[in-house]
């Protein structure tokens, strides 16, 4: 294995009394694409939360960069350069296309500002036909596009992506996956959250399956296209 | 009927008003535009603010205009520790406990006020109180017509702090989508306790403008915020322009129907305009539909 990016061990977690995570273990290399598979409820979105400190971490590590980052507010874990591009979007409908860019880079990325707006625009080219207009008037994909689009801006090392292809036709969640392809292909470090699980899979280097709060499954995306209990589960198919 | 001699000073009285309404308006629709509480401290702030110039001038013989560069900073430091230190905290994010809270918060200031204060009512000197500028025929008194022109200013800086900079966008962002703007690092209780002290810098410009004209005493907000609520309502909830409009528009409805109601109905007319505009605007003039 290459240099390992983030590290995740005995991670515990929820809500209130609820504990919704019990012990993951999960780890990402520089330069991977990683999904992270399951259905509705099992605790995807909870774990990227704790991730980037929107959810308090009851126990276990979190190591990015070689640092334990699980007692960090949301805005230091964004200096790292771990970003999270939320389940649902989360753009500001009222902001332009533009104003939701320029906030990406609220803390970090500041600096190249300009630079990485023309970077994103280049990779999403549907983006700068409606740069000036209200977030809020985009299409579903748009939306996503943006939203993808504002996390670039701060300079990612990696990057969550919370079910991104969640409300999408079929004809864009193909797209979407490929721009996620491209990105990688520039080096980006990418977390993909997904209940898609074949079309993850094309895509993903590695992939983890949760269940009830745990990994239950992990190894490379070929390894795991091969597993009986995989295809019997998730994949409709024996 | 009475002729455009009568008629043109009282709307222009009626403007000038009106921009000082327009401006504790703005502060207002600010806070409740990215908070979403109704400030109902905000009369007994104003109120500080004005005790604020009056002592300036009367202890330190500073100038009202002067005091400009010192008001609006102190009421926005004491704005933005109202909401980091008390407001924000004692609210526990639910919406009727922040309004008990401002609302307590007005009570103990305007009767500190009135401890500190005793309940006179005061005014101040200055050598341009009585001065008046000609205006298409119609004599106004100069502060007056400073403080329009100053509350304009003070909309159009605002104006740009909410366009053209991050905070301003922030402040924007965190109004309609708390999680997004948390995810892109943006304080949120900063960026709250920054809008209340913009909110509140208002009213510390609005006393600058309006003591020269106007006199201070410890129930003198209770007017004013009620006007402004109005103001408010009428103009679309958090919006800007509305606030801006609503607050000149206002100020001319209470001259014309003071001239032709007399004096002491003069804000009949402002709650009667108020209520046909409800029953066919309830969103307001500017308001968005929810």
């Amino acid at each position: 294995m290459s240099d390992t990016l983030l590290e995740i061990s005995g991670l515990r977690g929820g809500y209130g009394a609820v504990e919704v995570l019990r012990g993951v273990d999960l780890d990402i290399a520089s330069g991977e694409i990683v999904a992270l598979l399951g259905s509705n409820g099992v605790g995807k979105t909870t774990l990227s939360s704790i991730l980037t400190g929107l959810v308090s971490c009851w126990g276990g590590a979190i190591r990015f960069k070689g640092r334990e980052i699980q007692k960090l507010s949301p805005r230091a874990i964004i200096d790292m350069g771990l970003i999270h591009v939320p389940e649902g979007r989360h753009i500001f409908p009222n902001l332009s296309v533009r104003e939701n860019l320029e906030l990406g880079s609220y803390r970090r990325g500041r600096a190249n500002r300009a630079k990485n707006m023309e970077h994103v625009v280049s990779v999403f080219p549907r983006l700068s036909e409606r740069f000036d207009q209200k977030a809020g008037t985009l299409s579903g994909g748009e939306q996503q596009m943006l939203a993808i689009g504002r996390g670039m801006m701060a300079e990612p090392e990696l990057l969550i992506l919370d079910e991104p292809s969640i409300g999408l036709s079929p004809l864009l969640v193909e797209e979407m996956f490929e721009l996620i392809t491209t990105l990688n292909g520039e080096g980006l470090t990418i977390l993909l959250v997904e209940q898609n699980v074949l079309q993850s899979m094309e895509i993903a280097n590695r992939a983890f399956v949760m269940e009830n709060g745990a990994i239950t499954l992990s190894g490379t995306s070929a390894e795991l296209m091969d597993d009986p209990e995989l295809q019997r589960s998730y994949l409709g198919l024996v | 009927m009475p002729d455009l001699a009568i008629i043109i000073p009282s709307v222009l009285n009626g403007l000038t008003t009106g921009a000082l309404y327009a401006l504790v308006a703005l502060g207002l629709t600010l806070i409740y535009g990215v908070l979403h509480i109704i400030n109902f401290a905000h009369g007994a702030l104003l109120m500080l603010g004005l005790y604020a110039v009056y002592y300036l001038n009367t202890r330190f013989g500073l100038d009202p205009y002067v005091c400009l560069l010192i008001v609006p900073p102190a009421m926005f430091a004491l704005g933005y520790a109202l909401q980091r230190g008390i407001i924000g905290r004692a609210g526990h994010g639910r919406d009727e406990n922040i309004l008990l809270v401002t609302l307590g918060l007005s009570i103990v200031i305007e009767n500190l006020a009135l401890f500190f204060f005793k309940s006179d009512t005061r005014i101040i000197d200055t050598p341009y109180s009585f001065e008046v500028v000609q205006i298409i025929g119609a004599f106004v008194p100069e502060p007056k017509v400073f403080a329009f022109i100053g509350a304009f200013v003070t909309a159009g800086l605002l104006w740009a702090l909410m366009s053209f900079t991050d905070l301003g966008r922030a402040i924007r962002a965190l109004a309609k989508e708390r999680k997004g703007a948390t995810l892109v690092g943006i304080n949120a209780d900063h960026v709250y306790a920054m809008s209340f002290g913009l909110g509140i810098a208002c009213l510390g410009v609005a006393a600058c403008l309006l003591l020269p004209s106007y006199y201070v005493s410890p129930q003198v907000g209770q007017g004013f915020v009620l006007i402004a609520f109005t103001i408010v309502v009428l103009g679309g909830m958090g919006s800007f322009v509305g606030a801006l409009i609503g607050g000149l528009f206002i100020g001319v409805v209470e001259a014309l129907s003071g001239l032709f109601l007399g004096e002491s109905l003069g804000q009949i007319g402002i709650f009667a305009i108020f209520i046909v505009v409800l029953i066919f605007r309830p969103t307001g003039l500017l308001g968005h539909k929810v």
